[in-house]
């Protein structure tokens, strides 16, 4: 099989019902699988950010879904990055047995080892948090799975930064606010 | 509440037919039912203000409103109830995202608190329509509906036009709410037309100064973008000889010196040999559909290739491109075509000839002026385009009456085709039909249709004798779905598998229906006939029984490319 190459697709859209459901029919319709996923509000009030991972072939693939996707109406922008281009990270949680962090050292030198945080402790669990790449949190998942067993496992979808210089969308909704102006002007 | 000012205070229903009468709507193809009475009721108090066409199945009210919407400019609008009405328009609905047809679908819906309960005919439009839309947008508020219609017009109607749905709760379509009207003149997140780079024209017009042999495709953007006469300009300054897609035929009219004929599948040789020997090849407002461009591997290696669209998703979608102007047709073909030199490209042009004489050598001759044995299809609708003058409007169905038409039907204005392009929607023909008559009143609606897809909206003949709808069908009748047949004798060893078919008497189906028919199987009887039905006052249906075996050529079959070209018997199947 050819090599595919993991692309972070970010997307700033309107805050309208359906917006995800648009964007995941582009994805089905190009037999991309959504790796990880990622919406939250953006900065600027009334404008979600989505941030998208996929594996694909080639970046015309990609350049094609980013054009799919810009293109719908509720969609401000869309652009698509590898991983040179970008700080990323990933957020990820795992639940251990208390008894067994307390019978050893063993969690506390992971703990140390992969920089990762306890967050919480009870009687019966205890619950460590680590932040990092995808392979960063899954060497930690590893080592804890092997030493002493992991109860529950989540971890988030990326969440990315390009690191260039791209067109600030603050700066891009200036443009268009005057354009408005201009096209309202004109209207009247 | 009481008024206050001068803002009324009225039903979201009302409200709603208010707003359509503020975007210009004279005219609704629609269906009514449980979760659309309130509009209906509402439409009752505007009766002359907007007329509504009763079509018999929700299916024929999205192909008219795409007739009346390729005939007139305007924007179709269609209304009807939700789940079955809504489901019903899913064909049509797709068939205009397809083919870039402004249309504002409204649809019924049940009442808000009811959504997601499974209630009585609800379905998820908009879940279900997201993906066949430009836009489609649930209004749940009477105070929305101004504001979600005002942007559905604005939204189908710029830019790359398309079908939008407004899915409309039976509480908002009963609630009050105070009704104020403003049209909508920008969405920020949606940017019909694009800037223009003015580099992309300075290179394009550079390329083609260069040229020594151009050709240019016009597609279904020049008539969308109302371009027709940039165009014309345009190809003029440069001689750049040019061939259409299907849907971009009658941009200039079949007559026009430069008019090397149709792209594709079935289009005419020349212009599909002439893709592959081109320097420079011009495509405008035209997406390379794989039945325009057979195997992308193959097509136009040798040249350098423009490419003018209004939608930057098309550019290196189906084929890489060297120099892609976005914008509007309508401006950019002129800039460009300021930096033209006048030019002359007659030699070139003249390599054209060789291909025509030799297409109707082998083709077309026989096609349209057999001298013995049944009636062909290019033979009656070469006959029907020459007794309208190549004035008519032709809607077609799909398959080969569509392919004929195509070829055989001549263009003398713009917006003289209406046909099912991307989707090859069977069933379109008729219901189009219809619209197209509203769309263009006073002109001559040709419907050419097959005995198969005539049968999958023929119960829009109710809708034509109701409104005494004035169009001509052509009923090719050979008793098979011709294309397929067709393609079952080259590529699937004349295995027939459930293309024949056992037909009505279509004719007393016609009378049925109040509508004049008549049946012509000799060829003596043709021009009469057509005659007849051109001289009828009213809606005519002229039933052909054709060739049972006629086959459409030129084919260069799917995935292939010109070297595969198929004409017909004479060198025996396959050459």
């Amino acid at each position: 099989m050819q090599e595919k190459t993991l692309y972070t697709i970010t997307i700033f859209s309107e805050n309208k019902v359906g917006v995800l459901n648009q964007i995941a029919t582009i994805f089905t319709r190009r037999q991309l699988n959504i790796e990880t996923l990622s919406v939250s509000p953006s900065a600027i009030k009334g404008i979600h950010k989505f941030t998208i991972t996929t594996f694909a072939e080639s970046e015309e693939v990609m350049k094609k879904l980013v054009n799919q996707i810009d293109k719908r109406v509720d969609i401000l922008k869309a652009y698509y990055n590898t991983n040179d281009d970008l700080v990323h990270q990933e957020i990820a949680l795992y639940k251990i047995e208390t008894e067994k962090l307390l019978a050893t050292t063993q969690v506390e030198d992971l703990v140390r080892k992969h920089n990762a945080l306890i967050l919480d402790i009870n009687e019966h669990s205890t619950v460590i948090q680590k932040t990092g790449h995808y392979e960063d949190t899954q060497a930690l998942f590893d080592e804890l799975s092997e030493s002493i067993g992991v109860l529950q496992f989540v971890r988030s979808g990326r969440i990315a930064i390009t690191k260039s210089r791209v067109e600030r969308l603050s700066d891009m909704l200036e443009k268009l606010e005057e354009k408005e102006e201009k096209i309202k002007n004109n209207h009247s | 509440m009481e008024e206050k000012s001068h803002i009324p205070i009225i039903t979201g229903s009302e409200a709603l037919i208010r707003s359509l009468i503020n975007e210009g709507v004279d005219t609704i193809f629609g269906y009514p039912g449980g979760a659309a009475i309130p509009i209906f009721d509402a439409l009752y108090d505007h009766k002359n203000e907007i007329k509504h066409i009763l079509v018999r199945h929700e299916q024929g009210a999205v192909h008219a409103a795409e007739g009346y919407a390729r005939a007139s400019k305007k924007v179709g609008v269609v209304l009807v109830t939700s789940g079955p009405g809504a489901t019903n328009t899913i064909t049509g609905i797709t068939d205009a995202m397809m083919d870039s047809i402004p249309l504002v679908v409204i649809t019924g819906q049940v009442a808000s608190s009811l959504l997601g309960t499974d209630a009585f005919q609800e379905a998820d439009v908009i879940g279900i329509t997201q993906p066949i839309t430009k836009w489609a947008y649930q209004v749940r508020r009477a105070e929305d509906i101004a504001w979600a219609v005002s942007r559905a017009f604005y939204i189908a109607a710029n830019g790359r036009p398309g079908p939008v749905v407004l899915d409309i709760a039976k509480d908002a379509q009963n609630n009050k709410t105070p009704y104020t009207y403003q049209k909508t003149t920008f969405i920020r997140s949606y940017q019909p037309t694009p800037d223009i780079d003015e580099e992309s024209i300075k290179k394009a017009a550079e390329l083609i100064n260069q040229a020594k042999k151009p050709f240019a495709l016009v597609g279904h953007g020049v008539i969308l973008g109302n371009a027709e006469n940039e165009l014309k300009e345009f190809l003029e300054k440069g001689d750049i000889p040019f061939a259409s897609t299907v849907l971009g035929l009658s941009a200039i009219p079949s007559s026009h010196p430069l008019n090397q004929g149709m792209l594709g599948m079935h289009g005419n040789i020349g212009p599909n040999m002439k893709t592959n020997e081109c320097d420079v090849l011009i495509a405008i407002g035209m997406r390379f559909d794989d039945r325009v461009t057979g195997n992308p591997q193959t097509y136009a290696k040798q040249a350098k290739i423009i490419h003018f669209d209004i939608d930057p998703a098309e550019i290196d979608k189906n084929i890489k491109v060297d120099v892609k102007v976005i914008g509007d047709v309508k401006e950019t073909l002129p800039q460009v075509a300021r930096l033209l030199k006048e030019n002359s490209h007659k030699d070139w042009i003249e390599e054209f000839k060789p291909y025509k004489e030799q297409e109707y050598e082998r083709v077309i001759k026989d096609e349209l002026h057999p001298e013995s044995g049944e009636i062909k299809m290019g033979e009656v609708i070469n006959k029907v385009s020459e007794a309208t003058g190549n004035d008519a409007i032709c809607v077609t169905d799909v398959g080969q009456n569509q392919m004929m038409g195509a070829r055989y039907f001549k263009f003398s204005r713009p917006r003289s085709l209406v046909t099912s392009g991307g989707l090859g929607t069977m069933g379109f023909g008729l219901p189009a039909g219809i619209g197209a008559k509203y769309g263009a009143p006073d002109r001559t609606v040709c419907v050419f249709v097959g005995d198969g897809g005539f049968q999958m909206t023929i119960q829009e003949l109710g809708t034509i004798m109701e409104y005494g709808v004035d169009v001509k069908i052509i009923l090719l009748n050979n008793n098979y779905l011709g294309m397929v047949r067709q393609w079952q004798e080259l590529f699937y060893d004349e295995r027939y598998s459930e293309t024949h078919m056992k037909n009505p008497d279509f004719v007393k189906i016609a009378e049925a229906y109040g509508i004049k028919g008549r049946k012509v199987t000799q060829r003596e009887e043709l021009d009469d006939a057509i005659s007849e039905m051109l001289n009828h006052k009213g809606p005519y249906l002229l039933e052909v029984k054709v060739e049972t075996k006629g086959m459409v050529y030129p084919m260069i079959p799917a995935g292939g490319n010109i070297t595969n070209i198929l004409l017909g018997e004479k060198n025996g199947k396959g050459s």
